[in-house]
């Protein structure tokens, strides 16, 4: 994977960027993002530190899944339209063949009450892994007194109540937005 | 048409996934499991079980659901429809991104959404967990993930492997 100096200059083809992001979507478990960084950035210099995160911030700001958007961004960037298909198709793809290939596993052995077991077991996991990311999430909120409450309205709404997503966060952004622009212009 | 309204659902779901794909778990279960009947509680969270155990983005477990909900069609529109309409706003507004990045009313959002999805994480988790109906060994096992996951840096597949054998065990 380590790219030599000539290399690292030249603009990635559509090739490149495919297999590029395809080590990418392949490397990690719950989430890839460092180690889409690190593949744009270390190892094969597509980007500086600096462009990367001009970069990212954009896909953190909008909504939807981070590092496709991120993969888009990249592709657009060397090589256009074409780029911007065929780099989030690269990440996509590998990991898209693995997920069907479980899925027919569970279709035809998901009924086992070993699999079922298991299943449980790993559900009982990803939930401890859940609360854990909202506890760092949490903990990483800036003026906390002010935000943590919607936190809590947001729970109260969507796990409670079982009020419709996008009511509740055009509602909470337009609170919790306006409070955070009146926050910023205090300081 | 259920492959249209898969794709229709999730399209939609797209523009409100603050928080990445995995803060949209409650409203997926509202939408595949309460509303349209798609898929069961069970179904549901052994969906999510898999995506944990599988490499690659966490959007995968939209893939998943819409494999379930409709074969290899729904699986590519599920898929789709969550990556596509974000990817086609982001395409158009990263050269006017150095305009407005910093300013005032970009910071507000960016700092008023971050609370909102920690409310949304938090719901995924207690929906998970009612969903998989856990009894108390299944708690213990959900807190003792919740600490060990916040106090050392241990790769997240150990607690996978974990689970999984005390699952096939029979302890949770």
């Amino acid at each position: 994977m380590t790219a030599t100096s000539t290399e690292s200059q030249s603009r990635p083809d559509l090739r490149a960027l495919f297999l590029g992001f395809s080590s990418v979507g392949l490397s990690g478990f719950g989430g890839v993002l460092p180690f889409a960084r690190r593949m744009l950035v270390d190892e094969r210099q597509w980007m500086s530190a600096e462009e990367f995160n001009t970069q990212l911030g954009l896909c953190q700001f909008l909504p939807g899944p981070n590092v496709v958007n991120l993969a888009v961004l990249v592709g657009k960037r060397y090589q256009g339209v074409a780029g911007a298909v065929v780099a989030p198709l690269g990440l996509l793809a590998g990991p898209f063949l693995i997920v069907l290939l479980l899925a027919l596993l569970y279709d035809r052995y998901g009924n086992l009450p070993q699999a079922q077991s298991m299943l449980r077991g790993i559900a009982a996991v990803g939930c401890g892994l859940l609360f854990a990311m909202a506890w760092r999430m949490g903990a990483a909120l800036r003026d906390k007194a002010f935000f943590l409450p919607f936190s809590a309205l947001t729970v109260a709404a969507i796990a409670w109540l079982r009020w419709p997503m996008p009511v509740v966060m055009a509602a909470g952004l337009v609170c919790s937005g306006a409070l955070a622009y009146w926050i910023l212009g205090r300081k | 048409m259920i492959v249209g309204e898969l794709f229709l659902e999730f399209a939609l779901l797209s523009f409100v996934a603050f928080g990445g794909v995995t803060a949209l778990l409650p409203e997926m279960h509202r939408v595949v499991v309460d509303n349209h009947h798609w898929l069961d509680d069970t179904t549901f969270t052994h969906l999510y079980a898999i995506a944990q155990a599988a490499p690659g983005p966490n959007i995968l477990v939209v893939t998943l659901i819409g494999w379930q909900v409709a074969g290899l069609a729904g699986a590519l529109a599920a898929t789709l429809a969550m990556c596509l309409p974000m990817s086609i706003v982001i395409y158009l507004l990263i050269d006017r991104w150095e305009g407005f990045a910093g300013k005032r009313w970009q910071r507000a959002i960016s700092l008023g959404v971050a609370p909102l999805a920690v409310g949304l994480i938090f719901s995924g988790a207690t929906l998970i967990a009612q969903s998989a109906a856990l009894g108390w060994a299944a708690w213990a096992l959900v807190a003792a993930t919740l600490v060990a996951n916040l106090r050392t840096k241990l790769h997240p597949l150990w607690f996978i492997a974990v689970g999984a054998a005390l699952g096939l065990l029979g302890l949770v």
